[in-house]
């Protein structure tokens, strides 16, 4: 049990994806080890989604394999938590923050709805946790967007998954709030060593946690640490044109790097 | 005003509509859990537009001289089926509502006028029956709500988790288009109960307005459903007790029930700052 390959947690193998007839990647190959860190960048349609639900196993791959603790991946995974976007919810939701919470641990589960003991127990452990015991009463539609992916953080590791996807958790934050709750899902990683799968336009607020980078474009891609990958001949490459990436004290721009169709010429990073 | 309310002689007519009130019990415990997730998936139109299909169902049946109640579970059923299966999402789902209403009200309307047997048996289809429910068509409904409202029970949590967190749900393996389906057929069997009493232009009496009451003053999980049921229950059988002595249809009555605890909620609501928890 202690050799090294053990220790990988997701192994995607040779894997593509065709959806009717574009190829959204091909030929991926990546070996996520437990506890690993990883941002997944690249702009809107390079496939970081579909990537998500292949390994969710809502999605199938066109070739290739991708296994979790060496079983192929399957609908509902137990060992998989999910972090979605920011969205805002109606205020006229009967769910209050911590009904919200519950649901990561027993909203699957046929029955009768009869809370236990244990899982109450648990939902305030972990309410504690993140530090939301003051709004764990509040409505989730009167929360702000810090709070409720506060919440939505806690939700996707109180059933202490090894693996943790998050899906532009970060988006339509503000910089202050960016960062604690990237911080909070740093320290989630952590305390279960799990490993943490993470899609976003800006790395920025994740650069200092994070082990890898896998960058998708043009149906292709890289793997590496930040300063393997996120360099002007790399992204270039992979482009197939001029991309500038910037460092300006600590932090990382990536100019002119999608095509003219869309709104911004700039996909900052 | 004598002919709306009329108590004389209230000692003996209660037993005689002591099936009524039980069926009225039962459909409002039905009414009321349903109307949670009727109000949470955003279904009100939907209702609506089953229980038009469920009309025309239940008048081509009286029409053919089958059972009536048969006639409304199938129309509803076969409502609920399209908009299931056409109307995953809300913009599509509401067009095609939009669409089968009139053509089920047509029906039904067709059907009615072709129909040559009395008369309140027609008008009972659309605006609910006059109070003595016969022995038959109660055992029915007692059955329909104690199904509904046990398979409801069962699959509450996952039901509640995709149609509170659907992307979330999905991801954690929840069935969600499955139970989606099945949420559907329990509220086609809910339509078709409900309009045997209420009759089908009023059925959102029971199936949102309990629900849309509760919502006004608690985002609890468990309290919104207990109120709902509470609210259904005492419009329902309450609507059933008023109207006993005046021999007039019993549906003005729950409806007016139903209004007023509404009205109240929101007025309950306005006057409290912050929500119970």
């Amino acid at each position: 049990m202690s050799s090294p390959e053990n220790t990988a947690l997701l192994e995607i193998k040779n894997a593509s994806v065709t959806l009717g007839s574009k190829t959204v990647w091909k030929d991926l190959d990546l070996c996520v080890a437990e506890g690993e860190f990883i941002a997944v960048i690249g702009a809107n349609g390079s496939g970081k989604t579909v990537l998500l639900k292949t390994i969710l196993g809502q999605l199938s791959l066109t070739e290739g394999s991708i296994e979790l603790s060496g079983k192929p991946v399957s609908v509902g995974s137990r060992k998989i938590g999910y972090i979605p976007q920011h969205r805002q919810l109606d205020e006229g939701v009967p769910l209050r923050a911590k009904d919200l919470l519950r649901m990561g641990l027993d909203g699957h589960r046929f029955g009768l709805p009869i809370p236990s003991p244990k899982t109450t127990a648990r939902v305030n452990q972990m309410l504690l946790q993140v530090g939301a015991e003051e709004i764990a009463n509040s409505p989730i539609g009167k929360l702000s967007g810090g709070q409720l992916q506060r919440i939505r953080v806690a939700q996707a590791v109180i059933d202490k998954p090894k693996l943790l996807l998050a899906d532009e958790p970060l988006s339509a934050l503000d910089l202050k709030q960016q960062s604690l709750v990237a911080e909070l899902i740093n320290q989630q990683r952590v305390a279960n060593n799990s490993a943490v799968l993470f899609v976003t336009h800006d790395v920025n607020p994740v650069l200092e946690y994070i082990d890898r980078v896998l960058y998708l474009a043009n149906g292709q891609f890289r793997i590496g640490t930040p300063d393997e990958v996120l360099r002007s001949d790399v992204l270039s490459k992979l482009y197939g044109r001029s991309v500038d990436v910037v460092r300006n004290q600590g932090r990382i721009a990536v100019l002119g790097s999608t095509d003219h169709s869309h709104h911004h010429d700039e996909e900052w990073l | 005003m004598d002919k709306l309310f009329d108590f004389s002689d209230y000692d003996l007519l209660i037993p005689l509509v002591q099936n009524s009130l039980i069926a009225g019990l039962l459909l409002g415990i039905m009414g009321g859990l349903i109307g949670v997730f009727v109000m949470t998936r955003d279904m009100s139109f939907a209702v609506h537009g089953i229980s038009e299909l469920s009309f025309a169902g239940a008048a081509l049946a009286l029409l053919a001289g089958l059972n009536v109640a048969l006639g409304a579970t199938f129309g509803s059923i076969v409502a609920a089926i399209i908009i299931a299966i056409m109307g995953s999402r809300a913009k599509d789902r509401n067009s095609i509502i939009a669409v089968l209403m009139p053509f089920g009200l047509g029906i039904g309307i067709l059907a009615l006028a072709l129909y040559e047997g009395r008369a309140a048996n027609k008008f009972g289809l659309l605006t609910g029956q006059i109070i003595a429910v016969d022995d038959p068509q109660v055992y029915w409904l007692i059955a329909v709500a104690i199904i509904v409202v046990i398979f409801l029970l069962l699959i509450w949590r996952p039901l509640n988790f995709s149609s509170l967190d659907a992307e979330v749900a999905l991801a954690r393996g929840v069935p969600t288009r499955t139970l989606g389906i099945v949420f559907m057929l329990l509220l086609a069997l809910s339509v078709a109960a409900s309009v045997q009493i209420v009759g089908a232009l009023l059925v959102m009496t029971l199936l949102v307005t309990p629900a849309a009451a509760a919502l006004r003053l608690t985002s609890s999980p468990l309290l919104v459903p207990l109120l709902s049921v509470i609210f259904a229950v005492t419009s329902v059988v309450g609507g059933i007790l008023l109207a006993l002595g005046g021999g007039l249809p019993i549906s003005p009555y729950v409806t007016t029930v139903s209004f007023l605890i509404y009205l109240m909620a929101r007025i309950v609501e306005k006057f409290r700052p912050q929500k119970v928890g």
